[in-house]
């Protein structure tokens, strides 16, 4: 047992801390009020290797773990929540899938400028009537000649306007007992027939950016599915699950965020002749915020070092995401409460955190799919 | 090019200074390259990358450095130098310092050495100075530009906010002013490649240095932080009567007139 994180861990948690201190956060404000993508901070993020964490250095990645990758989620997501989100779906959705059940040439194609941060992809999976329950899924591709014919329309997908690809989960057929056959596919952005448009006016994580696709007759070669054709279902599955661990040390990173400019305020703010972080009342929030983050990340850290060591991390990586999500709420709530009448202002930013903190109990699977898989996996 | 910078680890400049039995506490406290050396080591990877050769970073430490060393190794450098003096020396100072590192680099050849202007630590700004005397090489203070061209060398220096152009030749050694390059941040590839770059290891038996050549010149007498500032003084009354106290109390109390 060894709770270090190692010199290279240390590093990069030192690197990404720093530029987001001086590159991200400075703009996070603007970026919420006018919910604009932050572009320009994911080329900087691409040149430092940012983007290629966790994959190896043949498919143009760093060469990192995934502790290294939710390090850097954290420091990024405290900085930003909506870039923090952006960065982790790139990786987690967009880029992952395409990692783990790619063909060597379908890696060298996409992966490769993703993880050296030339090209960012997306992962649509959601639709009106689908995202957990995948069995709503009605995108069709039809197989015709050598190529995929997709319709369909999917909604809330991060990335999607910058995105050189989107990997979309297709229905292609039905098994023998009845149930859908769910393939991903791998469509170009500039492919006739694809629609995107971004114009969702969203609560929070208003940086990142959130489209709705509406494939239209559009023509993809059959070299373009990824993975097993009949297991895009599972292949999803297993994708969000990763994704999970990320969205967990988000959580960390904007709860951490929140706290800190709690305990800073307290310590400033005079009341009664004291600074209100002498009252117990205060205290105790402080104490039960600062404990709830520590327990988070430690989930995250296991969950992420349990998939580094090639074991299973399912059970954890829902375990994460959810308490992470949840403590995350309470903590950008009682951040505000500290702040009083001033936390309810924008200009302390902790309103923003807890308006982008709510995503995190929603996205990537809400708070009570969370509880079904972790149910699930317990034998229930 | 054969080229050098003196990297120094110091306390974190955000961090709390709590001072405890007249001596500042370390546990907890963040450390960090120091910043000017910061602007050292990406002039030298500016330099090599402009003209060939290597980058040897070199501190005198403890084995906590060689975080720092890794740091500067991901950012670019090539080779790192850690003279470990844990086990020697309780204690060392500017001049103990800079003899250990002109007894390193006596024998090494170097064309360009690079310091930091101070450490924010000590802040004596003497170690650079110092090596360039042992060693009887040139050297300018606080530059904010460098321009190498051949054997000869064009520094911009920075005078107490005027710049003074000095032109000199090779070997030199130059500190580093704010202003002279806006240091990069260690890419990912960068941290990854570091853990495999060399970084040798010496203590002061390898280098031939005894104990006392390197015994402190400076006594410490006392260790003290600076006061709180205390609560400021709003004067009431006639506005003439307000003038005629505040020139009586800078006369009386505060004694600056």
């Amino acid at each position: 047992m060894n709770f270090e994180l190692t010199k290279e861990q240390l590093m990069i948690q030192e690197m990404v801390r720093d530029f987001a201190e001086k590159e991200i956060k400075p703009y996070a404000r603007e970026h919420d009020e006018n919910s604009t993508f932050p572009i320009e901070t994911f080329k900087k993020m691409g040149e430092l290797g940012l983007l290629g964490i966790p994959f190896p250095e043949e498919y143009g990645g760093s060469g990192g773990d995934t502790i290294s990758y939710a390090i850097a989620v954290e420091e990024i997501g405290k900085a930003c929540g909506g870039t923090g989100l952006s960065y982790a779906a790139a990786i987690s959705l967009g880029a992952s899938p395409i990692y783990y059940f790619g063909t060597e040439e379908q890696k060298q194609k996409w992966l490769v400028p993703m993880a050296k941060g030339e090209t960012l992809g997306s992962f649509g999976l959601t639709e009106p009537n689908a995202g957990s329950d995948a069995g709503g899924t009605q995108t069709k591709a039809e197989l015709v000649g050598d190529e995929y014919i997709i319709n369909g329309e999917k909604q809330w997908i991060t990335n999607a306007g910058y995105a050189r690809q989107v990997i979309v989960t297709a229905v292609t057929g039905k098994r023998e007992d009845g149930k859908k056959i769910i393939t991903s596919l791998i469509v170009p952005t500039d492919a006739p027939g694809v629609k995107i448009r971004c114009d969702y006016d969203k609560m929070g994580v208003r940086a990142s950016n959130t489209c709705e696709i509406v494939l239209e007759n559009v023509r993809v070669p059959k070299e373009n599915v990824l993975g097993d054709p009949k297991r895009g279902f599972s292949q999803f599955l297993q994708t969000l699950d990763g994704g999970r661990i990320s969205i967990a040390a988000l959580s960390v990173g904007i709860a951490q965020a929140a706290y800190e400019k709690a305990l800073k305020y307290a310590k400033e703010r005079y009341q009664f002749g004291q600074p209100i972080s002498k009252f117990q009342a205060i205290q105790f929030k402080l104490a039960d915020m600062a404990m709830e983050i520590e327990l988070a990340r430690n989930m995250v850290y296991k969950a992420a070092w349990l998939k580094d060591n090639n074991k299973p991390f399912g059970k954890e990586a829902a375990m994460a995401k959810l308490f992470a999500s949840e403590m995350g709420f309470r903590v950008c709530n009682q951040a505000i409460q500290i702040h009083g009448g001033y936390g309810y202002m924008k200009e302390y930013d902790v309103e923003r955190h807890l308006r982008d903190i709510k995503l995190m109990e929603i996205g990537e699977g809400t708070s009570e799919v969370q509880r079904l898989v972790i149910s699930r996996l317990i034998g229930c | 090019m054969n080229i050098f910078v003196l990297m120094k680890r110091t306390f974190d400049t955000e961090e709390k200074i709590v001072i405890q039995d007249g001596k500042i506490q370390e546990d907890g406290a963040e450390f960090i390259i120091n910043p000017y050396d910061e602007y050292a080591i990406e002039e030298a990877i500016q330099v090599r990358d402009q003209h060939g050769g290597k980058v040897t970073v070199i501190s005198i430490g403890n084995e906590e450095a060689e975080k720092q060393l890794r740091t500067a190794l991901a950012m670019g450098a090539d080779e790192a130098v850690l003279i470990n003096t844990e086990d020697d020396l309780d204690e060392l100072d500017h001049s103990g310092a800079a003899y250990i590192l002109a007894e390193y680099l006596k024998d090494k050849e170097p064309d360009l050495i690079l310091a930091g202007n101070v450490a924010i630590d000590g802040g004596s700004g003497q170690t650079g100075p110092r090596v360039a005397d042992l060693l009887g090489i040139n050297y300018v203070t606080t530059i904010t530009k460098l321009e190498i061209d051949g054997n000869n060398v064009k520094v911009v220096r920075d005078v107490e906010g005027d710049s003074e152009i000095i032109e000199t030749s090779l070997p030199l050694l130059v500190t580093a002013q704010q202003g002279l390059n806006e240091p990069r941040y260690p890419s990912l590839p960068g941290i990854m490649k570091a853990k495999k770059k060399p970084l040798e290891e010496l203590e002061l038996d390898d280098l031939d240095i005894d104990e006392d050549d390197v015994e402190t010149k400076i006594e410490t007498v006392e260790v003290f932080l600076p006061p709180q500032k205390s609560a400021g003084r709003i004067l009431e009354g006639e506005l003439k009567d307000q003038v005629k106290e505040l020139v009586n109390l800078l006369h009386t109390e505060a004694k600056v007139i």
